[in-house]
């Protein structure tokens, strides 16, 4: 495209730039303000002080979450479901796409097993029957109500199936030739040539299981079992619902907590960062991954 | 292909070799998905946990009816569309605005940052925005400081029926708009650029470019995920309302599911919870269906 150098075309542009980077600021200083929060002092933030700039910094919330077992603990929680969720997601993942990404003619029942999918895709039982399942499973209180039932993705096997569709036929039937059998081209011709796909898959399990709490919700009766979205979830809860609800030593010391403003937000901050940390390698990938599973041409 | 196949293995044909990939996850999807199916059964018992899903007492559609006569429900009913028809309509507006002032952003520095910035709070669950939001709409909050500035009231938004839907549905758009923004941007990079040079010959202002080409070139996408995103609308947000809500605006915030998880679990109607959730699946199932029909007919594409 040509551009003239007009008067009129330089404000344009200046005018699309400056709005631009407004609406970026509108998504950046929220979430900037909260960390700012968390290095300030308690005093600074019940007078509403801090903007952008710590005020009298300090990391005293910081050293106290040290001492904060439970935030640990639910922290370690997170981490294995997330590990075990990813391990099973991405094995269920690539040995349920390869089958589906072959035909109705190659691969004979592909039909019968996508509709099995794509209706548990649409309908649910809903959040009662599942709840009553797991705990007529006996798996309340354990990481397997965390961890079971979101084993197959769905969205993330037709995506990855689309992607194994496009890889060309002729590198399986060489590997066929070589006297491979079809576990053996799948993950030594199908995976390494479907990395983008399935990072994208991995990504979207890993952000997934992090952010969930209302599984630990419902399915943890105790605190000492929560992931850490649903233990800061407890620690957000309204102070006039937990007095409503009655109120136990646990959730009177929770109570206390709640009023330091700068310890919320530090355990925010904590909470984020092992997202932080994956998203440069999220945006690499996502952004494909969402094309190809959204506006497949 | 199969001969070569046969001979190197010998022992297990392709096809059986499939459907044993196929079964750990089939498994799963019986246990975890089609299980809880067989639950909804309970929507339409008295159900006792003591006596289980076979010895509990068959009641029709007792708790449909009842359903339909609760005072609450048709607010409940009302609050969910609300929400949901905002947030698609305004979401999606936005992400086109979005997208196509992000494509005339020529300095890639500035472009690129403002990506990986515009991004970020998808990835955020609501645990954490929820905090964000409160410090930020609270009574002593940063917006009601700037309202207070240009002289207007304070505004408690947090515990106002006439401001928690508008706070629900911005919060949401903004939360949001950034990542729904990739699709409309990968649509108007495969527009072909050619059109654009022809228009500017014929001395086209940037609008007249964009209301001409840009937009017509979106319009089957734009048409694509507003037909797919009908399937939320009996979904508005349960993460983002659960967090943010309190029994101050049950009245203008709660929908279908903080409904179902209030009456249904924490109250332990369990029948009439798995009702609600049922008549909620249906009509969504319903909706996903003709959405499908719907993108086929005028897309041209299926959505599975």
């Amino acid at each position: 495209m040509s551009y003239s150098v007009s008067l009129k075309d330089r404000i344009g542009r200046f005018v699309i730039n400056a709005i631009v980077i407004f609406l970026a600021l509108i998504c950046l200083l929220p979430l900037w303000n909260i960390v700012a929060i968390s290095f300030s002092s308690s005093e600074a933030v019940s007078a509403n002080a801090v903007g952008l700039v710590p005020v009298n910094f300090t990391t005293a919330a910081y050293t106290k979450i040290i001492d904060d077992a439970q935030f640990w603990r639910s922290f370690g929680i997170s981490v294995l479901r997330v590990v075990l969720t990813l391990i099973l997601n991405m094995i269920l993942i690539i040995l349920m796409a390869y089958p589906l990404s072959k035909s109705k003619r190659e691969f004979r029942g592909r039909n019968i097993y996508m509709n099995v999918m794509i209706f548990a895709m649409l309908f649910s039982g809903g959040m009662i029957p599942s709840y009553l399942l797991i705990k007529n499973l006996d798996m309340l209180n354990t990481i397997w109500s965390l961890v079971l039932p979101g084993a197959v993705p769905i969205f993330s096997v037709i995506l990855v199936m689309n992607f194994f569709s496009a890889v060309p036929k002729a590198l399986e039937e060489a590997a066929f030739i070589d006297g491979a059998n079809p576990l053996q081209v799948l993950f030594k011709v199908y995976v390494p040539v479907s990395i983008p796909a399935l990072a994208t898959v991995a990504l979207f399990s890993i952000v997934g299981t992090w952010n969930d709490f209302f599984s630990g919700l419902i399915y943890m009766t105790q605190v000492s079992n929560y992931p850490l979205m649903t233990y800061i979830q407890s620690l957000n809860v309204n102070i006039a619902e937990l007095l409503q609800s009655g109120t136990n030593s646990a959730q009177l010391s929770n109570l206390t907590e709640i009023s330091n403003k700068n310890l919320n937000a530090a355990k925010i901050v904590v909470a984020v960062i092992p997202l932080l940390l994956i998203y440069p390698l999220l945006q690499k990938y996502f952004v494909t991954g969402i094309v190809v599973g959204s506006v497949k041409e | 292909m199969k001969q070569g196949n046969d001979r190197a293995k010998g022992r297990l044909g392709t096809g059986a070799m499939y459907h044993l990939m196929m079964l750990p996850g089939i498994l799963f999807l019986l246990v975890f998905s089609y299980v809880p199916m067989v639950g909804v059964i309970t929507a339409f018992q008295d159900y006792i946990p003591a006596k289980g899903m076979f010895g509990s007492k068959f009641v029709g559609l007792k708790h449909f009816i009842y359903m339909f006569k609760l005072p609450d429900i048709a607010q409940v009913f009302s609050n969910t569309l609300v929400i949901a028809i905002a947030k698609i309509l305004l979401g999606t507006m936005m992400a086109i605005i979005f997208s196509i002032l992000l494509n005339e952003i020529r300095i890639k520095f500035v472009k690129k940052s403002v990506q990986t910035i515009v991004y970020l709070p998808h990835f955020l669950s609501w645990v954490v925005l929820a905090s964000v939001v409160v410090n930020m709409f609270s009574l002593d909050g940063i917006v009601n400081q700037i309202l207070a500035f240009f002289g207007l009231e304070n505004i408690n938004f947090l515990g106002s029926n006439t401001w928690f839907q508008p706070l629900i549905i911005g919060t949401d758009v903004w939360k949001e708009f950034g990542y729904s923004s990739i699709v409309y941007l990968a649509a108007i990079t495969s527009i072909d650029p050619g059109l654009y040079e022809a228009a500017g010959m014929d001395g086209a202002s940037w609008w007249r470019k964009v209301w001409h080409i840009t937009l017509p070139g979106m319009l089957p996408i734009i048409l694509l995920m507003g037909v797919m995103s009908l399937t939320n609308i009996l979904s508005a947000g349960f993460d983002q309302i659960y967090n943010l809500y309190n029994p101050v605006v049950y009245e203008s915030g709660d929908i279908l599911d903080t409904y179902v998880y209030r009456i249904g679990l924490v109250g332990r109607q369990y029948s009439f919870g798995t009702a609600v959730g049922l008549f909620k699946s249906v009509i969504g199932i319903v909706l996903l269906l003709s959405a499908n029909h719907l993108a086929k007919k005028y897309t041209d594409r299926k959505i599975f």
